[in-house]
């Protein structure tokens, strides 16, 4: 048995990050996600970790990789605004397969929008926020105690593939209190990178010979190599060569897509039997499963699909889940953004129907409840 | 006996991208000397730069080096100075890339005082992109983007760094190679944000538009309109109109970040006193 606390899903986050074995820290203030910078701050001292408030979310992305590059397990947190600030350096992080992890507790948007209210509209901006084409592995824990454990697990996976990994929470979600049980040291798996085991002068850091993860030196290591964010060839230096930006940019793709079976996780609850699905995640989700238990008891057929991972996207799993019932009912806080996913899978097999709010405030299980009704 | 270069550079990485007649090259030759008088491994070193013509410098040298994205070479830098501060830290910048866009980053890098090395690559325009004007492109020149002459006023960046809070202050020049040498070395030694803007030149997209004939014109004009900060200070303000001093302009004692966080942590991790 680990240790039991009362945690805030930010605190939770920051709880994770530590077990995981972050010890660098960089960020900004920004409503709602300033706790778990706050603990940070608090506690990375305590384990001689490094903490640093930037001057602006731009540099908080920038010192995290800088961090990292040094092997550090690298972390920061943001919102609305501040994770629109740190795209560019995601992208930098994605190319250059530095891996790091992004909090993105979700509020209402555009601009300022509602800085106190939850919001799940940033979720496109997830996949497609930097530009160019880049890997994305974003999660969606909907539970303080999923908080803690897929942040354990947002590490894991940018350790194990080289790329920055956004948890993406709503601000629910990020200040909700729960019970959550920390476990002891030794029962999550913490994953670390790849390391090489060449000798320095044959050591190339993009090296795609041996598997889509190439290993990874740190600075100051004897490894002297270099980083750049131009498109680069296996000894890591620029190169204008079509070839080979066409088929390391594949690569990077496939670092995630091949790995979906490894990435994904969701929670299935009651679809086995389903005549509708709810598709929610977050806070939504949460209101998807009490309205799913609302019709189970009013004998409809009622079953939940909650993404853990939501890129890369469930494909086969919501492709299977929409040939067996009549409709897919998507609540989202926002006004639209990842029915279109749930559309693309379900390749019009069923109907799918969403239930969307941007006014800072939950959708309730009622209105899922009434959908599903209206689905049915 | 000549120096050996080859020790630093990357094989196979040269020629660089520089333009005949810039003074990028020799400023390169500079800070490698100066790294090479100092015995520091190249293990323990990391070059940074952000981006532009200046920021591609180090591709070319065998340390641990970044290439980051456009005016964040210092916070990349920061957050591996505070990941290893055992380890030297150097930033290569230029003009646009630390006092425009990176602007922000540059002023905090030295108001919290972090132990990096910031050379500033100042020749007075972009290059990269063709010769637009920046923030330190002299009043009345000629630019892409101020194609009537340029009206903005400009930034003195050894002035701004001082007001900033940096620890050390300094500004060297292309034409003084070997006193550059000198100013390279005590910005790396000095314990702090070292400052060190580098006057140097940009014939291509620069000088071509501003009647400089050659880039040797563009030289002479480093020698003929800068005075060693000793002579410049005692010189009445007539004398030294149009003119800029160089040298070391500034340096202070003050708390380095990385010691002021180590004590921090130890102060946290110290048992409370009274406390079973």
């Amino acid at each position: 048995m680990g240790k039991l606390k009362l945690l805030q899903g930010n605190e939770a986050c920051a709880e994770g990050a530590l077990y995981a074995g972050c010890t660098f820290f960089a960020g900004y203030p920004i409503t709602p996600s300033t706790e778990v910078a706050e603990f940070m701050a608090r506690n990375l001292p305590k384990i001689g970790g490094a903490f640093l408030q930037m001057e602006d979310e731009i540099a908080a992305m920038a010192a995290i990789i800088g961090g990292s590059l040094a092997g550090k397990k690298s972390l920061t947190a943001t919102s609305g605004p501040g994770f629109s600030l740190k795209q560019e350096n995601m992208g930098f992080a994605g190319l250059c397969e530095v891996p790091c992890v992004i909090v993105n507790v979700m509020r209402g948007g555009p601009s300022t929008g509602v800085p106190t209210g939850p919001g799940q509209s940033d979720i496109m901006q997830c996949k497609w926020g930097t530009h160019g084409d880049h890997p994305v592995i974003c999660l969606t824990p909907g539970y303080v105690q999923e908080v803690f454990t897929e942040t354990v697990r947002a590490f894991n996976l940018a350790e194990k593939y080289r790329t920055p990994v956004i948890i993406a929470f709503d601000e629910i979600v990020g200040h909700m209190r729960e019970r959550i049980e920390v476990p002891d040291k030794g029962v999550l798996p913490v994953e670390n990178r790849p390391r090489p085991t060449c000798r320095p002068e044959e050591y190339l850091p993009y090296d795609d010979t041996k598997g889509d993860v190439p290993p990874m030196a740190n600075f100051f290591e004897g490894y002297r190599y270099h980083v750049t964010g131009l498109n680069h060839g296996s000894d890591g230096f620029p190169v204008n060569a079509c070839a080979r930006i066409h088929t390391d940019e594949l690569r990077l793709i496939r670092k995630v897509e091949s790995n979906k079976k490894d990435i994904i996780r969701y929670e299935d609850y009651l679809t086995s039997d389903a005549e509708v699905a709810v598709f929610a995640y977050g806070v939504s989700g949460r209101s998807g499963k009490a309205a799913v238990d609302m019709a189970r008891a009013e004998g409809i057929k009622a079953g939940l699909f909650r993404p853990l991972t939501i890129w890369p996207f469930p494909d086969d799993e919501v492709a299977a889940l929409s040939k067996k019932v009549k409709g897919i009912v998507v609540p989202e806080l926002s006004l639209g953004q990842i029915i279109f996913e749930v559309e693309r899978c379900a390749k019009g097999r069923c109907k799918v129907d969403g239930i969307y709010r941007v006014d800072g405030d939950p959708i309730t299980p009622g209105q899922i409840l009434a959908k599903i009704k209206e689905v049915k | 006996m000549s120096f050996n270069y080859d020790q630093y550079i990357r094989g196979g990485k040269l020629p660089h991208i520089w333009c005949p007649g810039c003074t990028y090259g020799i400023v390169f030759k500079s800070l490698l000397r100066a790294v090479d008088s100092l015995k520091i491994k190249k293990d323990d070193v990391a070059l940074v730069s952000g981006i532009g013509c200046a920021s591609r410098l180090p591709g070319y040298v065998d340390f641990n080096t970044l290439h980051t994205t456009h005016g964040r070479a210092l916070p990349f830098a920061t957050g591996l100075k505070m990941a290893r501060p055992d380890k030297h830290v150097m930033v290569v910048s230029g003009d646009g890339d630390a006092t425009a866009i990176g602007g922000n980053h540059f002023i905090h890098a030295c108001r919290r005082n972090i132990d990096i090395t910031v050379m500033v690559f100042n020749n007075f325009i972009y290059g990269m992109t063709g010769g637009q004007y920046s923030p330190t492109t002299p009043s009345g020149h000629l630019a892409t983007t101020m194609p009537y002459g340029n009206i903005d006023p400009s930034f003195n960046i050894p002035e701004l760094a001082k007001g900033a809070g940096a620890s050390w202050v300094g500004r060297g020049t292309a034409y003084h190679a070997a006193a550059l040498d000198k100013l390279i070395v005590e910005a790396i030694q000095h314990k702090g944000l070292s400052v060190l803007e580098i006057i140097n030149a940009c014939p291509t997209t620069h000088g071509r538009r501003n009647k400089f004939k050659s880039p040797t014109d563009m030289l002479l004009w480093m020698k003929d309109n800068s005075l060693p900060i000793t002579a410049f200070d005692k010189l009445p303000p007539e004398k030294t109109a149009g003119k800029f001093p160089t040298g070391v302009l500034f340096k202070r004692e003050a708390p380095e970040y990385c010691d002021t966080y180590k004590a921090l942590v130890e102060r946290v991790q110290k048992p409370k006193e009274g406390r079973a």
